[in-house]
């Protein structure tokens, strides 16, 4: 640690007690980000209120741009970035939502900002709660998304995405996510790695793109059109072929996510898994629960309880949503007889996003596990290691039947304990 | 006043450009990049200029160009700001954002607004073609009273919304109206507002051919005619400081000014004008002229 008066600083050796929010923001600090613009929501705002803290003190010499909306902080991101800055930001539910425009415009350009997504349901109605339906709606955009279990976890994914993000081969934005309120605002320890071992580790970024660079003329993002363009000056690429270059990235950047997570392990001792996925109990489980953050965090608990019942049961925790480890899941589940899914979000009008994907991903397989999907959770409903564990032997009774179905799953809803419920009366509004 | 002998001979534009035969734009954005010079970062949201610049590939400005979506232009400018503060290259680079009036009084307001009140040292100029011309000439916030767009064909309701006066009132320190028609006043403003420190806003019109319905050829005339009919007062606000421009200085007297119909009888885009909207409109310009009088007089 470079500051001697850290008030929070436990222990010499770095550990402090932190929440996830500035276990986040401390992340940003040695990652020694040059740009930060955000807008605050709740529950991320204590990540720009600690950063807006760094920066003031002079721990961090950043340029904060305080902005009027979540649209123009990942705007002033991405022309930031473009200028050849390392850039990141934090937001929440809505806040993500209305950076939307400028997500694949960040992907498109191939900018490697990093967001912290404190998670939150989406209104109507409002809820400031968690779930990880804001994580899930950013899918096809083309960024990276990793998703955490604990505050320690984000501090080492945050360093990790910016060296993944920045690596020539990648160059892409990425999101790291963790449960709003659960993680965000939970204090838990932390160890803050020595500034000059993260400066080793992550170096100034090289960036493809710098607008400083004045000498070197540059139009950024003009119209591309349908097909390649010939003419005397040169060659230039169509949209098609763009978008073919930021989905190979996408698919390769899997491959660098693995060896940055090991160089990590390396030098800090702290590893998750692979970097793509952790397991828990999986050697001799016939019976694996898929979830992420919050939601497998319940579900480690719930595998001991399943475990002294007898069941063969493991966890794994996905770790890296976006590419989608399709291979490497299949891999993993080729042997296992069931899964079971908890997702904290719905794909709407289908089902839970991790339980359709995996379905997805493992048509492939000769011999395919069983598989249901559970949706829990919903708005910061809390997740029970009962729910779970009841979940578990609804599908394992399924699964005697078949039991292969579509159909969503709702575990913890309460619709007895409404007085008179009436689907028909009830969401109008009052 | 600068003479045409002052302008630089450099051109920033290479020649081909996408533009219209006659657009306003492409004269107004050649002599900004005349007055700014080559240490310049220009940022450009969706609008007849990304045109303009052309296909992927090729730039056909001698200056790095940053292109944003529509609502941004403000905060891109306050990014690459931002950057080159943080590279410690803030003194020697100026950034220029280009929109139209649609990215500017539109959806653009928000950013530009969060812009100017963080004090982003930076140029907004507006070229207003008062319509969203590069979609089909539909109306915007700065469409005139009585104009034919395709989404108002019977007329548009309401004056332009008068944008320099939003800006003034952020407490900017400089404000500045211009005109195609008059290109050494342009030269000149751009490079006062080079060398002074935070956000610099220029509304600047700009006579759009196919839009406005006139001949190609007559962009300077139409111009000229929005200026002396009063229609288009050209001035400075600098630090709250009102001074009336010099083509603009003697229609301060109104018996100087040409008669509104003029201008509006030579554009198609006026012609279901009413009697009663020519009214309004002497009604308007006098008005407007009324206050610059009193501004005048009161800061004296």
């Amino acid at each position: 640690m470079t500051e001697s008066n850290e008030k929070e600083k436990l222990t010499d050796e770095n550990l402090m007690i932190l929440t996830g929010n500035h276990a986040a923001a401390h992340a940003f600090r040695q990652a020694k980000v040059g740009v930060i613009s955000a807008y605050p929501i709740t529950p991320q705002s204590p990540v720009v209120e600690k950063i807006a803290e760094f920066v003031s003190e002079g721990k961090l010499k950043a340029r904060f741009v305080k902005v009027e909306s979540e649209h123009s902080a990942l705007a002033v991101c991405c022309a930031a970035s473009a200028t050849g800055s390392r850039v990141g930001t934090a937001t929440s539910a809505h806040g993500l939502e209305f950076m939307y425009e400028m997500l694949p415009w960040a992907s498109g350009n191939r900018l490697p900002i990093i967001i912290n997504l404190a998670t939150r349901s989406l209104g109507a109605p409002w809820s400031v709660w968690t779930d990880h339906q804001d994580f899930i709606t950013i899918r096809d955009v083309g960024w990276i998304q990793f998703i955490c279990e604990n505050n320690q976890e984000i501090y080492d994914t945050n360093l990790q995405a910016f060296k993944i993000a920045e690596d020539p081969r990648v160059f892409l934005p990425a999101i790291v996510a963790y449960d709003g309120y659960i993680l965000s605002h939970t204090m838990m320890p932390v160890k803050l790695e020595n500034q000059e071992d993260i400066d080793g580790f992550l170096p100034p970024l090289k960036h493809h793109i710098n607008l400083s660079d004045i000498s070197n003329v540059k139009g950024i993002d003009p119209v591309t059109t349908p097909n390649i363009i010939k003419r005397a000056e040169g060659t230039a690429p169509g949209y098609y072929e763009y978008r073919y270059t930021l989905q190979k990235a996408l698919e390769n950047s899997i491959n660098i996510i693995k060896e940055v997570h090991d160089e990590y392990f390396r030098k800090f001792g702290r590893s998750y898994g692979n970097g793509i996925y952790k397991t828990v109990d999986t050697n001799d489980a016939n019976t694996i629960i898929l979830a992420m953050g919050s939601v497998a965090s319940q579900g480690r608990i719930a595998i001991e309880k399943l475990r002294n019942e007898g069941f063969k049961v493991g966890l794994v925790s996905l770790k890296l949503f976006r590419p989608y480890p399709a291979e490497e899941l299949r891999e993993f589940f080729k042997d296992k007889e069931n899964i079971i899914v908890f997702d904290r979000d719905i794909g709407y009008g289908y089902e839970g996003v991790l339980s359709y994907e995996l379905k997805a991903a493992l048509y492939g397989l000769k011999n395919r596990p069983n598989i249901k999907g559970f949706i829990v959770g919903l708005g910061g409903r809390d997740v029970k290691t009962e729910h779970i564990i009841s979940g578990v032997y609804k599908a394992l009774d399924a699964f005697k039947e078949g039991g292969f179905t579509n159909k969503t799953d709702f575990l913890g809803l309460n619709l007895e304990e409404l007085k008179d419920y009436d689907e028909s009366t009830y969401f109008k509004g009052g | 006043m600068v003479n045409v002998m002052d302008l630089p001979e450099e051109e920033y534009i290479y020649p081909g450009t996408r533009a219209c035969a006659g657009c306003g734009m492409a004269l107004i954005y050649r002599i900004a990049l005349k007055a700014l010079g080559s240490k310049t970062i220009i940022t450009v949201p969706a609008s007849c200029l990304t045109v303009l610049h052309g296909m992927q590939g090729f730039c056909s400005t001698k200056i790095s160009v940053y292109h944003t979506p529509f609502a941004t232009t403000g905060a891109s400018a306050s990014g690459i700001r931002a950057s080159l503060e943080d590279k410690g290259l803030d003194e020697e680079i100026c950034v220029l954002a280009f929109a139209g009036d649609g990215g500017t009084t539109d959806i653009g307001i928000q950013a530009l607004s969060g812009a100017a009140e963080r004090g982003t040292n930076f140029i907004f100029a507006c070229y207003d073609n008062e319509a969203y011309m590069n979609t089909g000439v539909q109306r915007s916030g700065s469409t005139p009273l009585g104009v034919r767009t395709t989404t108002t064909p019977e007329g548009k309701l309401g004056h332009k919304k008068n944008m320099p006066k939003i800006l003034e009132a952020h407490g900017i320190p400089y404000v500045t109206t211009g005109i195609v028609s008059y290109p050494l006043d342009l030269f000149e403003k751009f490079k006062k507002a080079r060398d002074i420190f935070g956000t610099k806003y220029f509304h600047i019109l700009s006579p759009c051919p196919p839009g406005w319905g006139y001949e190609p050829k007559d962009t300077i005339l139409i111009g000229r005619l929005a200026v002396q009919t009063g229609f288009w007062p050209l001035y400075e606000v600098i630090n709250g400081k009102f001074i009336l421009s010099k083509p603009s200085s003697k229609y301060l007297d109104p018996s100087k000014r040409k008669p509104i119909e003029e201008y509006l009888s030579a554009q198609k885009r006026f012609k279901t004008l009413s009697v009663q909207e020519i009214e309004i409109y002497k009604t308007y310009i006098n008005d407007m002229w009324q206050e610059i009088k009193k501004r005048i007089e009161n800061q004296e």
